[in-house]
């Protein structure tokens, strides 16, 4: 899962830096995540995963790191699989 | 031992309404000469409102949001400069009540604004980031216990005049442009070099001319939270909701002057409806969903207040700016009809039912954070953003 968020990253995040040089943990607005993009990341990870974001997680928290993402879309996962 | 007769009433709306009554009196020369309108800031100060979103632990008298509004609403009903001039300086002090808390020179700092009453400006605009406030070009240097910092403000609304301006950067040199801090900086910490001249169509007292900033104060004066945080949980919310509040206040003095001139016409009308009436009656419609807008902006803010992840959520940042949207168009449309129930004394400038003001006023609304930019950001969002379609939720 972490490969395939960083590789849309990459793909839609137009960051000025590298998306390898970036440690799980990294803040990505600092980073220079713009609004904008985190919306494209957003719909490129719904797209990947097939699933949709609920409205409580759409905030800063949820896509402020690739480790956020990551426990986003894992919670997301977990949901569906228990219903 | 005797009561005085006549005991002042010190409740927020008495004192607006006294702040009120010297704004008014003075509004027309602001206007026409586009001057500071210090006589109402001279009142507010005297009335000491600057204080009052401040905590009562922190001096202040811990007034909330909607408090705030009727205040701004009072103000713009009077002169909608110098409420504007006081509801930007109510947004810079939510940044501070909200994020200011933890550090203790911020702490003392709102104990200092409360007992001085000192006005605070902002400087978020920058030549060359397009308007956008959360891209920053300029960077704060920090040099041990020091801060310093230039910056090319090509709007510091009464720069000239406040007490203490806000101003946001990049966090570091080599920060990336949306990595921002505000830093607190007192009049002694800095000069102002004016570059740019406020002559414009309307809010003319609000003298938003443009400056080099150049400051230099303790590194403590930094806001502790990154500017992102602040931007989306304080400045967001109080700027939409007291803008429309100033707004709202515009619009219903021009719909009182035209139902003024409407009941003058009825009595002359010996029991025929005068041409205006239906008119003010669509007027009076546009009113109300104007305040009933507000209203449930203020309702989302404070419940939104209790859980930091909604005040960072979409559907928060798309209410809001569904807020402004409406305000700042809607008023436009009420001046207008104003304008036509008025007719030629409304048009002309020094009647008991002149416009001009209000409607120059009025169109600053769309473009105080360009409408299409935020109509932009809200499509954005709708892309991914689930709407909650309940009536009461």
């Amino acid at each position: 899962m972490n490969e395939t968020i960083r590789e849309l990253l990459a793909r839609v995040g137009g960051l000025p830096v590298a998306v390898t040089e970036l440690e799980d943990a990294a803040d990505l607005y600092s980073a220079g995540l713009s609004s904008f993009a985190s919306v494209q990341l957003m719909l490129a990870i719904e797209e990947a995963f097939d699933i949709e974001f609920p409205d409580s997680l759409l905030n800063r928290k949820s896509f402020a790191s690739i480790s956020a993402i990551e426990q986003t879309v894992a919670q997301i996962l977990k949901a569906r699989e228990a219903a | 031992m005797s009561l005085p007769a006549f005991a002042t009433d010190m409740t927020l709306g008495a004192r607006a309404r006294r702040v009120a009554e010297v704004a008014a009196e003075n509004a027309d020369r602001v206007d026409q000469e586009a001057r500071f309108p210090a006589e109402a800031v001279d009142a507010m100060k005297a009335e000491r409102l600057l204080g009052i979103q401040i905590p009562v632990s922190f001096g202040g008298e811990g007034a909330s949001i909607p408090e705030i509004a009727e205040v701004c609403s009072i103000l713009g009903q009077a002169c909608a400069a110098s409420a504007m001039v006081f509801a930007m300086h109510q947004i810079k002090v939510s940044s501070l009540v909200e994020h200011g808390g933890d550090s203790e020179w911020h702490r003392d700092f709102m104990r200092e604004l409360c007992a001085r009453q000192l006005l605070v400006a902002s400087a978020t605009t920058e030549g060359g980031i397009g308007g956008n406030l959360r891209n920053s070009i300029c960077a704060i240097e920090i040099d041990g216990d020091i801060c310093r910092l230039t910056k090319d403000a090509t709007v510091i609304s009464y720069g000239a005049h406040a007490d203490v301006i806000m101003v946001t950067s990049r966090a570091h040199a080599d920060a990336t442009p949306g990595d921002q801090v505000m830093t607190v900086f007192k009049k002694n910490q800095y000069t102002l070099e004016k570059t740019v001249d406020w002559d414009t169509l309307g809010m003319r007292g609000t003298c938003s001319d443009g400056f080099i900033f150049k400051g230099e104060a303790p590194a403590v004066q930094i806001f502790p939270k990154p500017f992102a945080e602040i931007a989306a949980q304080s400045m967001l919310a109080s700027s939409h909701l007291l803008w429309s509040a100033v707004w709202y206040g515009i619009a219903a003095d021009a719909m009182l002057r035209a139902q003024a001139f409407v009941r003058a016409a009825a009595r002359k009308a010996n029991g025929a409806q005068p041409p205006g009436a239906v008119r003010l009656a669509e007027a009076s419609n546009l009113l109300q969903l104007l305040k009933a807008n507000i209203l449930s902006g203020l309702k989302i803010y404070a419940d939104a207040k209790a859980d930091p992840d909604q005040l960072s959520s979409m559907a928060f940042s798309i209410a809001m700016n569904n807020v402004k949207l409406a305000s700042s168009e809607t008023i436009l449309v009420i001046i207008n009809q104003a304008m036509i129930i008025c007719g030629i004394m409304g048009y002309k400038n020094g009647t008991p039912y002149s416009l001009g003001r209000h409607l120059r006023d009025a169109h600053s609304a769309q473009l105080m954070i360009s409408n299409d930019r935020i109509l932009g950001n809200t499509s954005t969002m709708m892309l991914v953003q689930k709407p909650d379609t309940s009536l009461l939720g």
